[in-house]
């Protein structure tokens, strides 16, 4: 981010400087408080949830409910923990984010630099088809699903992402190669290179921070998925937001609260990661996605 | 039939038509620039000759071969950009082989002509360097490099020094002149310079508003310009324009300009000149700076130096001159006095003017009589 | 030599359309999966459908029926109340975090990654962990309650009148930091010198950001309206994972009816009528906003 704060005009006496730091510090309170009672119930016992004792640390620190979310928890039917449904999110994930960025990044070469009449308006509509309220394609994408033989299976999962997800890579590749300067394309032709070589050679090799953007909102988009999960997917392909889900809201027996907290940082644990480790990319993603260009 | 042959081109994009009917016919070793405002259709046409953009309908030739629906690869051309477009993940030396790469030259020569190249424009201590690692001076070299190694019939130059400052500008001018004189290449080169294009070119095209308003030599341009347009935006400052009235006796033509306070002023014609048939005509009198001076600065060799008491208004002393600004025919007009006349605002003053060095123009066409 | 000139009549035919080729995939299957889809359901919603798509038309009798419904009276004024509290709450909230992070703080970088992280999590881990912290048997109330306050009640998830506040409350701590960080973006796109000359003709602090910085940052408030709005009416995930709905039908949502219509009552065509005041309700919003933003491209 830009570094002209407007501090560097508007002055602040120290009074309301720690007005302001003891604000600040609160509302990191206030965020990180859902994060702290996930992870310190994650690694007490249950009877201490039970006895109120959610924002105290664990007295006996305990890794059991972590196993037990992971590998042996009932979710549905079956008593397989998590992990299962951690790897098919995995194998949802990987092409979905790798095919819809390819897609998008050719999308994107093509609308800025090869442009053609009406290329705007089919910008304008694979744009939308980023916001439309998914209800509406539900009925007809779980029929289509199931002709192309796809139904409740991962490969399914993958093809509805890409689907929607290339209008927002598009976008993504679209507004960074439009800074990209067209001279240089226009050398590489008169240099004798062609459509895909100018794409390989020149575009690409500049192209690295808005992939990691592009991955990066791919990633925690598809990875956070429920809507598509919960509808497209059989017992044996439910991706982990959708396990989680059933863990957390089975209603026989008693609630392991323990392992639900532990279950749900599983969840997030991925893109939680993706974030600590490139968090500005995440930030330009979200920026671009709505504040365009 | 010239090396390059501009004929009937046009570009339209959609109803609008950007650049009207050209005709330009550039000879071998020809440095044509193509100089005028933004928007007058000179970069358009550049383009057009680099296969760019199509031509809307005429003929682009190289080599008396038609190059309608030619690649931008396979015109034999090569080009330098305003901005160098330089290739910023590839370092010099890629850069430069690029081109011969993507035509299928085998690496040993690549590296070959990379090298007499860069010995000539003096950057073999660059072409390890990652254009990023440059300084403007530089990626014009590097630029200017990529395209020489290309070896092509024609160079395009697209207002190649616009991005450098003024001292570098200059240095790099010289430059480029000396590299025509010494390799003898046909280039045309776009600027909306005029220095630039009286200091490189061996042709102008001047052009506003899709039509080339007048081609010719540097000195063709300047002392004969075709129009107001011409006249205006070549040479600085610009010419002076100003309005007069033609009247004849005894077959002599002289321009008769009111003055400020009232009176009027006659300025006779040189010798000769085809006023002589326009009696009491209205025109712009067309009249450089430089030929109007103090009477002492007058150039000695002119028959037709006459002697004009005009109010002076303002004086910008520049250095070498001091500009004098007086008021003819109800316009400013600008006189170019040596340094050292003492000349005041305010004064009424005596202004040499050189008749031989005046044009006229039609007020209503623009265009130059006679 | 005929032969030649059709190769490269066919060449120049390839390399004037490959850039359209490469295009038409994408361009392909989103015609038919975004656009052909949205007829489709748009025409189910006319259709007798139930609990496979049936091709009878009924004409409007969807949507009077739909309207009829007392729990879609009751999902559309809980998208009013949510939506409308949402998009207050993190406008504020964000405008105020902004604000105060852009006075040089020390640890910025810091303190905006910890308000932007909820950002990269699931609804459904945000759901859990709200669940949670807010159900009165262990959350909140037990902790005070154990903490010696036997008086202090936090009941609402369990309250039919509150319930859908805790989705306000759920959904204002995942989102309100990425709001905070569109109105910082466009803080800092205001130009100092503006500023500096509104301090010379002596506006203090509050009149700065008041008449000065705030009326510039309207681009960004329009984004964060847009993103916001769109996001209410699609929110699913979030009601699905902290209150299912209830309790009762307390707080469901457009986007939990038409899928509970959908899929377990088996009222397909009230199902696609309700995804069409939807994505109606989008388009509104969504359409003259991207139109604009391409049109200034241009």
């Amino acid at each position: 981010m830009a570094t002209n704060a407007s501090s560097q005009v508007v002055r602040t006496g120290a009074g309301a400087r720690f007005v302001i730091y003891t604000l600040l510090a609160i509302f990191c309170l206030y965020y990180l408080l859902p994060l702290y009672v996930m992870v310190v119930n994650s690694l007490k016992p249950l009877s201490e949830i039970q006895a109120g004792g959610m924002m105290s640390l664990p007295r006996e620190w305990t890794v059991a409910p972590w196993q037990s979310a992971w590998a042996t928890a009932q979710i549905g039917v079956a008593a397989t923990g998590l992990k299962p449904y951690f790897v098919n999110s995995i194998l949802m994930v990987v092409p979905a984010v790798a095919i819809s960025t390819v897609l998008g990044a050719l999308n994107g070469y093509v609308l800025t630099k090869w442009r053609f009449r009406g290329d705007t308006i089919i910008f304008g509509l694979l744009l939308f088809g980023c916001f439309i309220p998914f209800q509406m394609v539900l009925i007809p994408m779980a029929r289509m699903l199931g002709l192309m033989g796809l139904a409740g299976t991962v490969p399914g999962l993958v093809f509805v992402h890409l689907v929607y997800g290339i209008g927002f890579s598009t976008l993504y590749f679209r507004n960074y190669y439009q800074q990209f300067p067209t001279e240089l394309v226009r050398a590489a032709m008169i240099d004798g290179a062609g459509f895909f070589t100018i794409f390989r050679r020149i575009m690409l090799p500049s192209s690295g921070p808005i992939a990691v953007v592009c991955i990066i909102w791919q990633f925690t988009n598809i990875w956070n998925d429920f809507l598509f999960g919960a509808s497209f997917s059989d017992f044996d392909s439910q991706p982990m937001t959708v396990a989680l889900n059933n863990l957390v809201q089975s209603s026989t027996g008693v609630k392991e609260y323990n392992v639900h907290f532990a279950g749900a940082i599983m969840a997030a644990l991925p893109t939680l990661l993706v974030y600590i480790v490139a968090g500005r990319y995440f930030v330009r993603g979200l920026m671009a996605g709505s504040v365009k260009g | 039939m010239g090396f390059l042959d501009i004929r009937n081109a046009t570009k339209s994009y959609g109803a609008v038509k950007v650049l009207h009917e050209t005709n330009i016919a550039v000879e071998e070793g020809e440095f044509l620039v193509l100089v005028g405002p933004s928007g007058c259709g000179k970069s358009t046409l550049l383009n057009m000759i680099a296969g760019l953009e199509e031509v809307t309908t005429g003929d682009i030739a190289i080599k008396g071969r038609s190059m309608n629906g030619v690649r931008p690869a396979d015109r034999n051309i090569a080009m330098v950009f305003q901005s160098y477009a330089l290739y910023p993940n590839m370092n010099v030396a890629q850069n430069m082989a690029f081109g011969l790469e993507m035509h299928g030259i085998p690496k040993p020569e690549r590296d070959k002509a990379v090298a007499g190249v860069a010995d000539l424009l003096q950057i073999s201590h660059l072409l390890d360097r990652k254009p990023g690692q440059l300084s403007g001076g530089q990626r014009q070299r590097v630029a200017m490099g990529r395209a020489l190694v290309r070896d092509p019939d024609v160079f395009l130059f697209d207002e190649p020094l616009s991005n450098l400052d003024a001292k570098l500008r200059v240095d790099m001018r010289t430059e480029i002149k000396k590299l025509h004189q010494k390799l003898g290449t046909t280039i045309v080169y776009v600027t909306h310079d005029q220095i630039e294009a009286l200091t490189l070119s061996t042709r102008i095209a001047v052009m506003f508003g899709g039509h080339v308003q007048q081609l010719g030599t540097p000195k063709e341009i300047y002392d004969n310009p075709a129009n107001m347009f011409v006249a205006g935006f070549m040479g600085s400052p610009s010419m002076n324009l100003f309005p007069a009235k033609v009247a004849v006796k005894d077959g002599a033509a002289v321009a008769r300009i009111d003055l400020v306070d009232g009176g009027v002023a006659s300025l006779p014609f040189a010798a000769g000149n085809a006023m002589a048939t326009h009696d009491g005509r209205d025109i712009i009198l067309g009249i450089r700076p430089e030929a109007i001076t103090d009477e002492d600065g007058a150039d000695r060799k002119s028959k037709a130096i006459h002697r004009i008491d005009a109010r002076v208004e303002v004086t910008e002393p520049a250095g070498s001159d001091t500009f004098v600004v007086s008021n003819l025919g109800g316009k400013e007009v600008t006189g170019r006095f040596r340094a050292d006349v003492d000349v005041k605002a305010g004064d009424v003053f005596p202004f040499a003017v050189n008749m031989e060095k005046a044009v006229a123009f039609d007020p209503k066409t623009e265009q130059r009589l006679g | 030599m005929a032969t030649t000139a059709n190769t490269r009549a066919g060449n120049d035919w390839l390399r004037n359309a490959l850039p359209k080729l490469v295009l038409s995939p994408s361009f392909a299957m989103v015609v038919i999966f975004v656009y052909g889809f949205i007829l489709f359901t748009f025409y189910l919603s006319f259709t007798d459908s139930r609990i496979l798509p049936s091709y009878g038309l009924v004409g409007w009798e969807n949507y009077a029926k739909l309207f009829k419904l007392r729990a879609w009276g009751i999902a559309i004024d809980n998208l009013l109340i949510f939506g409308s509290l949402y998009i207050i709450i993190c406008c504020l909230l964000g405008l105020a975090l902004a604000i105060l992070l852009d006075q040089k703080i020390r640890a910025e970088g810091f303190i905006r990654t910890i308000y932007l992280y909820p950002m990269a999590l699931s609804f459904i881990v945000t759901g859990t962990a709200w669940k949670w912290f807010l159900d009165p048997g262990i959350g909140l109330q037990a902790v005070m309650h154990s903490w010696g306050w036997e008086s202090f009640a936090f009941e609402w998830i369990k309250d039919r009148d509150m319930a859908i506040y805790t989705i306000v409350i759920a959904a204002v701590w995942q989102t309100s930091g990425f709001v905070m960080a569109m109105f910082l973006a466009g803080l800092r796109g205001i130009d100092n010198e503006v500023l500096k000359a509104a301090q010379i003709d002596g506006a203090s602090n509050w009149a700065l950001y008041r008449r000065i910085v705030i009326p510039q940052l309207r681009p960004a408030f329009m984004s964060a309206f847009v993103v916001l709005a769109h996001m209410a009416i699609k929110s699913y995930d979030l009601i699905i994972a902290l209150t299912g709905g209830g309790p009762g039908t307390a707080t469901e949502l457009p986007a939990t009816f038409m899928y509970s219509y959908t899929f377990t009552r088996n009222q397909m065509g009230i199902g696609a009528a309700s995804a069409t005041i939807m994505l109606m309700s989008i388009a509104a919003i969504m359409v003259p906003y991207i139109w604009s933003e391409l049109r200034e491209k241009k």
